[in-house]
């Protein structure tokens, strides 16, 4: 590993843990402005986070180490994923340790970790949780999963970097396959990320929720860590977005001028996209949990569709 | 003179150990301290020495050996290639752990005795290192029974519980269709030659249409053991019946006996092989994995989840074997080979993994006596080291990075990505498809361990008497961590052991991974090229392990590590009782919803004014009515057809007697 290379590693994940919170904080705001609200700070994230960390854990008396664990683990595996991702630069010396499929496996192994945290004081809502997220996960993996098929069928590479730089190099034309798959990541994303229609950030009442009753045991610096795996998890789909129908501007190997460039593009498409988010967040309903298959099952449909088409049509 | 002795005479002596042990178990027939304490892990000491044997029988040349035994000039003919050993290895290293568990597993009790257990057990083991070594139709036979008869007994342990007899019943039934298509398949490749050795159906030249014969019958015949779909009902019946570790050795080792066996045939003893060949095992293999991992996730019983869960992983590998198929089919060798290895890795994981966690259930029904899950839960904290184990298992069979079950998924779907270049059109279109589903069953897979996991050892226990369970023994400890260890090896160093596997697909198919030089170097799998694609569980899992060390120790350096234990929030309700928790039904409901078509479901819902009331979800295997029940009928009606020639009067007889003479007469006539 080059001197280089560590430093761009380096900027991938500190810009991935500052910019994390940012987004949340940014769709926030932009969702407060679009129902007329006032809109809290974008920094308001950072201060929840400092204040969870600083008060004390309250864990059930009955948990076991899992539930201590599983928030450490939930994070890591977020932050791992932000920096595979690429954000910035192409040339990330972490990123031949996972590829796109290994991304999902990581997503997978959070998710796994925080169902059965969730399982693990027993109460009624932490079970409804854990069985609500693996529902949604099992649909959402795999369409995911058809959506890198499709960007990896395209650079004949499941390797994220070559993905991007394939994508990136190409001229700019609107692939059919790359359109539907850009359809079922939408649906995906808003459902892996616990947004609306699938799931309500801001919501507390019980029988709605899949996110919060998940973590609802949790309290100060568990839950700071939880929260903010979410906010990593939410940037590294919008990046993983970004990377696959939006490449340009990311920084190739070996390309020190673009790289000055890259942060204030990827802020830019961050700034368009959580702004995007939020205007759906609002333009939507939220659709009863039983839909919630029939939304996903699309989603897959639609990832295998263009599958389909990118090899009946090569394009 | 005495000639040197050879890893296959070292095999034939463990073998030989094995059955000795069996004959010793006869003599203590009822002295448990003996048979627990001596003779079962001596025996997990030849599984030890057979694995080690294999893995250097790995590398090396095929040897060939002839035993006289059986009847007079049909000696068994044995010979051990690379594959026979990967399969022994396979064999040696998952039992090695089962054998030792066993040790202190079995207790005094009902049932048979612990000496006629022991014999069983070792003629189990012994007829399954045969199988592998066979090299004729008739030792593959007598040996290929051997494995069957024996593991009817040791399903029939508790042979006083009707269910258990009825299990072992439905078991002994099907393996014996299989073992028919098993005969029939090797007629049909030895081509009227009269010579059953492999060699010399190696050496026929079968055409397109017996060739094509040869594959289905095997496929019909090792699928019944393998239990793909239809086939697979008495799999969920016969591996829960038996005692733990029998479950384990059954689920874990022996159906991948039956993996050797379609493997054997479709890429050894046939010469040519056939495009649709694959796509037909990639149907088939895609249906088992599918159906089995949507009734994992619908059942109640922890143990017969896990025999769902095989029929899951079975469904997988025979996907990748319909894979290999088409690539070899097309002469695409290194693609063949890479689908190839990516199915020997996921036999061996699955063999260490499912044994795991099938030990597991058996030290958590030695603790409590319970096998339903909707009496479990909590059992964490009260059994830390099984949960901790089958933790591991869980993560692996949810294939989870960086699990040896990912990586061999990894492979997989690696695999699915290069059917881009088949010439095939059809193909083409087709394959996308099963990955798909493959990626479906990957996901539910998931869903279906983190119910095995969260309902049994999280939550709070449904039952108070589940409080005192106590933690497995030494023994049971020592067999649980050897199959945890193997898995967190084959998780973290991929590379290395697909350079063990190499030998097979070079063997089979001509070309090698690592062979040729391409799966990287150890820290960094990359198959193909490091640009194409490349995984690495050992980075990985430092990453995560330094992320996680980093964050704990920052968290506390800059603010604090202080907790307080409290009543759980709940969001403030006060009362809390286990049975608010997920039951089994409950955790499994959205998937019985979303797959109703493949359910038969029987549910009896209470109404509001019911004084006692009750909730009850029967779930059954649709393949009962759909095919099973059908034959059973058909085979009634042919044989009331046939009961009406039965008169019981000695004057229709001597009627039938005399047409059939005539019929005869008339035909030697004409």
């Amino acid at each position: 590993m080059n001197l280089e290379g560590f430093l761009a590693q380096l900027a991938a994940m500190i810009v991935a843990l500052v910019a994390a919170p940012l987004l949340v904080g940014w769709v926030n705001m932009c969702r407060a402005w679009l129902q007329n609200r006032t809109a809290p700070p974008l920094l308001q994230q950072f201060r929840v986070l400092h204040k969870l960390f600083w008060k004390e854990s309250v864990v059930a008396r009955n948990a076991t180490p899992m539930f201590r664990i599983a928030p450490y683990i939930v994070f890591s595996c977020m932050l791992l994923a932000s920096m595979i991702v690429p954000t910035l630069s192409t040339n990330l010396p972490l990123a031949p340790a996972a590829d796109a499929i290994a991304l999902v496996g990581l997503f997978a192994l959070a998710r796994v970790f925080i169902s059965l945290a969730a399982m693990d004081i027993g109460t009624a809502f932490g079970t409804l949780g854990a069985r609500r997220e693996m529902l949604v996960g099992f649909l959402a993996e795999p369409a995911f999963l058809m959506v890198l098929f499709t960007a990896s069928l395209i650079s004949n590479s499941t390797s994220l970097a070559t993905i991007v730089t394939t994508l990136a190099h190409r001229e700019f034309t609107i692939l059919p396959s790359l359109a539907l798959a850009g359809v079922a990541f939408t649906m995906v994303s808003l459902a892996e990320n616990a947004r609306v229609p699938v799931d309500n950030p801001a919501t507390h009442l019980e029988l709605t929720m899949i996110h919060e009753a998940l973590v609802l045991e949790y309290s100060a610096r568990h839950l700071a860590l939880v929260e903010w795996a979410a906010a990593l998890k939410l940037f590294a789909y919008s990046c993983a977005g970004l990377a696959l129908f939006f490449p340009w501007g990311v920084a190739q190997a070996n390309d020190r001028g673009a790289l000055l460039l890259a942060l204030p593009a990827l802020l830019v498409k961050l700034a368009v996209g959580g702004f995007l988010l939020a205007l759906i967040e609002t333009v939507t309903a939220k659709m009863r949990i039983f839909r919630v298959p029939e939304f996903l099952a699309t989603a897959f449909l639609l990832g295998v569709l263009a599958l389909l088409v990118h090899l009946l049509l090569g394009a | 003179m005495i000639a040197p002795l050879l890893t296959i005479d070292a095999i034939l002596i463990v073998v030989a150990a094995w059955l000795a042990i069996g004959v010793a178990g006869i003599a203590a027939l009822r002295n448990l301290g003996l048979v627990a304490r001596v003779l079962f892990p001596l025996s997990a000491a030849l599984s030890a020495a057979l694995a080690g044997l294999a893995l250097a029988a790995m590398a090396g040349t095929p040897e060939v050996a002839v035993l006289v035994i059986g009847l007079p000039g049909l000696p068994f003919h044995l010979r051990l290639d690379a594959l026979s050993a990967f399969f022994l290895l396979l064999v040696g290293v998952a039992s090695a752990g089962i054998s030792i568990f066993a040790a202190g597993y079995f207790r005094p009790g009902e049932g048979t005795p612990p000496g006629l257990m022991c014999l069983e057990y070792h003629v189990f083991l012994a007829a399954m290192a045969m199988v592998l070594l066979a090299d004729d139709a008739y030792a593959f036979m007598v040996s290929w029974e051997m494995m069957a008869l024996s593991s009817y007994f040791l399903v029939t342990t508790n042979h006083r519980l009707p269910e258990i007899q009825r299990a072992g019943y439905l078991y002994l039934l099907v393996a014996h269709i299989g073992a028919i298509a098993i005969l029939l398949c090797f007629g049909v490749l030895q081509a009227n030659t009269g010579d059953y050795t492999f060699a010399n159906m190696r050496a026929q030249n079968l055409s397109p249409f017996w060739a094509s014969a040869a594959f289905l019958l095997a496929l019909f015949g090792f699928g019944a053991k393998a239990g793909i779909l239809p086939l697979h009902v008495w799999l969920p019946e016969a591996h829960p019946a038996a005692p733990s570790p029998v479950s384990a050795l059954m689920s874990g080792v022996m159906l991948k006996t039956a993996i050797y066996g379609m493997l054997r045939v479709s890429f050894d003893l046939v010469s040519t092989t056939i495009w649709w060949w694959g796509v037909v095992a990639l149907s088939v293999g895609l249906l088992t994995a599918l159906f089995g991992v949507v009734f994992a996730a619908a059942q109640v019983d922890m143990k017969r989840l896990l025999a769902y869960s095989s029929i899951e992983n079975i469904g997988l590998i025979v996907v990748a074997l319909g894979l290999a198929i088409i690539f070899e089919a097309y002469g695409m060798r290194s693609l063949a080979a890479l689908a190839m290895t990516a199915l020997l890795y996921h036999c061996l994981n699955h063999a260490l993994f499912k044994s795991l966690l099938f030990l597991g259930t058996g030290s958590v029904l030695h603790a409590t006596h319970e096998r339903s899950l909707g009496k479990l839960g909590g059992l964490m904290r009260f059994m830390p080291w099984v949960a901790w184990t089958a933790l591991v298992g869980v993560i692996a069979a949810a294939g989870l990075p960086p699990s040896n079950g990912f990586a061999s998924e990894w492979l997989l779907l690696q695999s699915f990505l290069f059917t881009g270049t088949l010439p095939n059109p059809y193909l083409k279109m087709l394959v996308p498809v099963f990955a798909a589903g493959v990626v479906l069953v990957a996901a539910l897979a998931g869903y279906v361990m983190v119910k095995f996991f969260g309902v049994i050892f999280l939550g709070q226990p449904r039952e108070e008497r589940l409080a005192k369970a106590e933690d497995a023994g030494r023994l049971e400890r020592l067999g649980l961590a050897w199959l945890t260890a193997g898995c967190i090896l084959l998780g973290l160093f991929p590379v290395a052991m697909i350079e063990v596997i190499d030998p097979i697909p070079f063997q089979l198919v001509g070309r090698g991974l690592a062979q040729s030089g391409r799966v990287g170097d150890w820290l960094m799998l990359a198959p193909v090229s490091a640009e194409r694609a490349s995984y690495s569980a050992p980075l990985l899992f430092l990453i995560i392990a330094a992320i996680v060390m980093l964050t704990f120790l920052l968290v506390r350096r800059f603010y604090h590590g202080r907790i307080r234990r409290a009543a759980p929030w709940d969001c403030g309700y006060p009362f809390q009782t286990a049975r608010m928790q997920d039951s089994a039904e409950g955790f499994g409901q959205p998937i019985r919803q979303i797959f109703e078509p493949f359910f038969r479901m029987h549910r009896e819902l209470p109404s509001p004014s019911d004084e006692a009331p009750r909730y009850r979800v029967v779930i059954e295997d649709p393949m009962w009515g759909w095919i099973y029940v059908r034959i059973a009928q058909a085979t009634e009606a042919v044989s009331r057809t046939v009961g009406m020639l039965q008169r019981g009067r000695i004057s229709i007889y001597l009627l039938y007697s005399f047409v059939t003479l005539v019929a005869l007469l008339f035909l030697t006539q004409a």
